[in-house]
C-alpha cells in the first residue's frame, strides 16, 4: 500500500518538475483520441449504410389505381401469378395501397417526422400499391426488369400488363450510393489507419523522448540496487496519467461537438441519424482505456531499452 | 565486543538472507561509535580468513567488444574491514574492475566472487539485491538531478523497501556524517564537486553496505577536500566496512598507508600490504590531522 502511493508521487513528481514531455504526451494523446473519437462512429455509419441498401436492391412494380382505388383482386393475382412465372424472379411480395402508407407512416414515426403523415387529408391515400421483386441474383435483375417491360413495337417498353404504372428500380440508386460509400469507406479507412499509426508513433516518440531525457537518471537507480520494476512503475503511472488527462480533454471536444454540430444536424440528415453507431458513453469509456493502455504501455515497454542489466 | 566491532561481524552472506532490520543499523549508532581499538590487526585478519573475503577475484579477463583488454587475468582478494587502494594510470582497468564487482560489466572469462558467491553466475532479477549490499561512489557521482540531497539519499533506501521512519532516522545521519546536513533542500546541481561527491558517499552508505566501492572519489578536487572525503571514507571504514576506493592520487595514497593494489595495463602489478601501517587506533580527526600535515595543506578541518 505505501508502495503503491510512493510509485504514485514518484510519478507525480516527475510530471510536476519536467512539465513539458508530460503536455507533449498529454497533446499528442489528446489528438490521437479526437481522431479516433470522429473516425469511429463515422466509419461505422458508412458502413451500415451500404449494409441496408444493399439488403433492399429488387425492383419494385407500381400499379395504377383504378377510379382512385386500388385495381381488383383478381387482376393484381393475375399479374402476381405472371410475375411469379418469369424466369429468375425468386420472390414477389404484394404491398398494398394501406400497407405501403402504414410502412411509410411507421418509418417517419421512426425518424420523428411523422408530423407530415398527420397532414394527409382525411381517408385519402396517395400510395400506390406495388409488387415487391425480389430476382433470385442480383446480376440477373436487368433480365426480370425486362421481361417486365419488354420494348414494345415503336422500341419505348410496354409493360406486360396495363395495370403497372412504373417500375422502380433501386439498382441504380443502390449501386450509385454503394459505389459512393465503398470509396468513402476506403478512403476514410486509409486515412484513419494512416492517422492511427501516425499518432501512435507521435505516442510512442513523446514518451521516448521523455524517457530519454531521463535515462541518466534511470542509470543510476539501476546502479543504485533499484528492481526493474520499481524503476518502471513510477514511468507507468506517468504514462497512465498523461493518458487519462489527453483522452478525458479529447473526450470534452467530442462531447461538445456531438451536442453542437452532429445533433443538430442527425435531425435532418439522414446519414447521420443512422442506428449502427457506437453510444457516446460506450465510446468515451473505450477510448479512455485504449488512451490510458496504449500511454502507460508505451511508458513501460520504452523504458525496457534503458533497463537492460 | 565494541559496537564497531559488532558492525564488522556480520557477514555478507548473512545480509543477503536475513531481515532487512538485521542487516542494516543505525547510524548514530555507528557515529557514537569511536572505537578505540581497531580490527585491522593481524590476528585480527587471520581470524577473519575463516569466512569468505568479501571480495575475490579468479583470473578475471575482460576483453571489450573491439579488442580493447580492459582486464587481463586479475585474481585478488579483499578481506572484510580492509582499507585498499586500488592505482594505476587512466586507462588501466580500474573502473573496469569497479563495474566487474557489481555485475555493470560481466567478465569475459574467471569469476568473480562477492562474499564467496559467484555474481557472474547472478541472475539478472538478483543483480539488485546484489547492488544493495555495496554501496558505489560513482567517479561522476550519479546524483538524480531531479532530487533534492535528501532526496537522492531516501532513495537508496526506497529501493530496498525501507519504512518512512526508518528513511527519516538514517538519511539525516548520513548526511550528517559528510558533513551535508544543512544542505538538505538543495539540489545537486546547487553543489559544490566536493559536497556532489560526499552526497554520492552518504548515499552509497546509507543503508550500511559491508562492502563501499569508491571509483575516484577525489578525482578533480582540492587537496583539502579530497583529504574531507578520504576521512569520511575513513571513517566509514573504522565501523567495520570494507572501503576499496579506485585513485590515481599517488600522494594520498602513499600517506594513507593502506594496502595499494596497482594495475596497470588491466594486471596487477602490484599488490602490497604496506607495511607502514600507521598505529590503528589513531582516530578519524588526527588521521585528517596527520595527513594535512604531511600533504602540507594549509587549511581548516572541514564543519563535519
Amino acid at each position: 500500500m505505501g508502495r503503491l502511493f510512493f510509485f504514485i508521487g514518484e510519478g507525480i513528481r516527475a510530471l510536476r518538475r519536467s512539465a513539458a514531455p508530460g503536455l507533449a504526451s498529454i497533446v499528442t494523446v489528446c489528438i490521437t483520441v479526437l481522431l479516433l473519437g470522429v473516425l469511429i462512429p463515422v466509419l461505422q455509419t458508412t458502413n451500415g449504410k451500404t449494409n441496408e441498401v444493399r439488403d433492399q436492391v429488387g425492383l419494385r412494380v407500381f400499379l395504377n389505381d383504378v377510379n382512385g382505388q386500388q385495381a381488383p383482386a383478381d387482376q393484381v393475382q393475375t399479374l402476381q401469378a405472371k410475375l411469379e412465372a418469369i424466369p429468375h424472379v425468386k420472390q414477389v411480395q404484394f404491398v398494398d395501397k394501406d400497407q405501403a402508407l402504414s410502412i411509410l407512416s411507421d418509418r417517419l414515426k421512426e425518424e420523428k417526422r411523422d408530423d407530415i403523415t398527420a397532414q394527409l387529408p382525411g381517408t385519402h391515400n396517395p400510395l400506390p400499391a406495388s409488387f415487391n421483386v425480389e430476382p433470385d441474383d442480383l446480376s440477373n435483375l436487368p433480365a426480370v426488369r425486362n421481361a417486365i417491360t419488354p420494348p414494345g413495337p415503336s422500341g419505348a417498353p410496354a409493360p406486360i400488363s396495363p395495370l403497372i404504372s412504373d417500375i422502380g428500380d433501386s439498382r441504380d440508386d443502390a449501386s450509385k450510393i454503394s459505389g459512393a460509400t465503398t470509396a468513402i469507406r476506403w478512403v476514410l479507412g486509409v486515412v484513419a489507419a494512416l492517422l492511427l499509426v501516425a499518432s501512435l508513433l507521435l505516442v510512442a516518440n513523446t514518451i521516448r523522448l521523455s524517457i530519454y531525457a531521463r535515462r541518466r537518471e534511470v542509470e543510476v537507480m539501476r546502479l543504485v540496487g533499484a528492481t526493474n520494476w520499481f524503476i518502471r512503475w513510477p514511468f507507468m503511472v506517468e504514462g497512465l496519467f498523461c493518458g487519462l488527462v489527453g483522452a478525458a480533454i479529447a473526450i470534452g471536444f467530442l462531447f461538445v461537438g456531438k451536442q453542437v454540430i452532429v445533433d443538430p444536424l442527425a435531425n435532418n440528415f439522414n446519414l447521420i441519424n443512422s442506428g449502427h453507431t457506437i453510444g457516446f458513453a460506450n465510446l468515451a469509456l473505450v477510448l479512455l482505456c485504449v488512451a490510458m493502455g496504449v500511454s502507460a504501455m508505451g511508458s513501460g515497454l520504452t523504458l525496457r531499452r534503458f533497463l537492460r542489466i | 565486543m565494541l559496537r564497531g566491532e559488532r558492525e564488522l561481524a556480520i557477514p555478507l552472506e548473512a545480509t543477503l538472507t536475513l531481515p532487512r532490520s538485521m542487516a542494516r543499523r543505525q547510524t548514530s549508532e555507528v557515529l557514537r561509535a569511536r572505537p578505540k581499538q581497531v580490527q585491522r590487526r593481524p590476528e585480527h585478519l587471520t581470524e577473519q580468513r575463516a569466512r569468505p573475503p568479501i571480495v575475490e577475484m579468479r583470473k578475471v579477463t575482460k576483453v571489450y567488444p573491439g579488442g580493447h583488454v580492459g582486464l587481463e587475468r586479475v585474481s585478488l582478494r579483499v578481506d572484510r574491514g580492509e582499507f585498499v587502494f586500488l592505482v594505476g594510470p587512466t586507462g588501466c582497468g580500474k573502473t573496469t574492475l569497479i563495474k566487474t564487482l557489481i555485475r555493470e560489466l560481466q567478465p569475459t572469462e574467471g569469476e568473480v566472487l562477492i562474499a564467496g558467491r559467484d555474481i557472474s553466475a547472478l541472475p539478472d532479477k538478483k543483480v539488485p539485491q546484489l547492488r544493495r549490499r555495496i554501496g558505489t561512489v560513482f567517479q561522476d557521482y550519479k546524483l538524480l538531478p531531479s532530487r533534492n540531497v535528501y532526496d537522492n539519499v531516501a532513495y537508496a533506501l526506497q529501493v530496498i523497501g525501507a519504512s518512512r521512519s526508518e528513511i527519516r532516522r538514517k538519511v539525516p545521519d548520513a548526511l550528517r556524517l559528510v558533513g551535508l546536513a544543512d544542505k538538505v533542500k538543495n539540489f545537486p546541481d546547487q553543489l559544490s564537486g566536493g559536497e556532489q561527491q560526499r552526497l554520492s558517499v552518504a548515499r552509497a552508505f546509507v543503508n550500511h553496505p559491508p562492502l563501499l566501492l569508491a571509483d575516484e572519489p577525489t578525482g578533480n578536487l582540492d587537496p583539502n577536500t579530497s583529504i574531507g572525503i578520504m576521512q569520511v571514507l575513513y571513517r566509514i571504514n573504522r565501523t567495520g566496512t570494507t572501503v576499496v576506493v579506485v585513485t590515481h592520487d599517488r600522494e594520498m595514497v602513499d600517506k594513507m598507508r593502506r594496502r595499494v593494489i596497482a594495475l596497470d595495463s588491466g594486471r596487477v602489478v602490484r599488490d602490497q600490504a604496506a607495511g607502514t601501517y600507521t598505529s590503528d587506533d589513531e582516530s578519524t580527526r588526527e588521521f585528517a590531522l596527520r595527513l594535512r600535515e604531511e600533504m602540507g595543506v594549509e587549511g581548516e578541518e572541514p564543519r563535519y
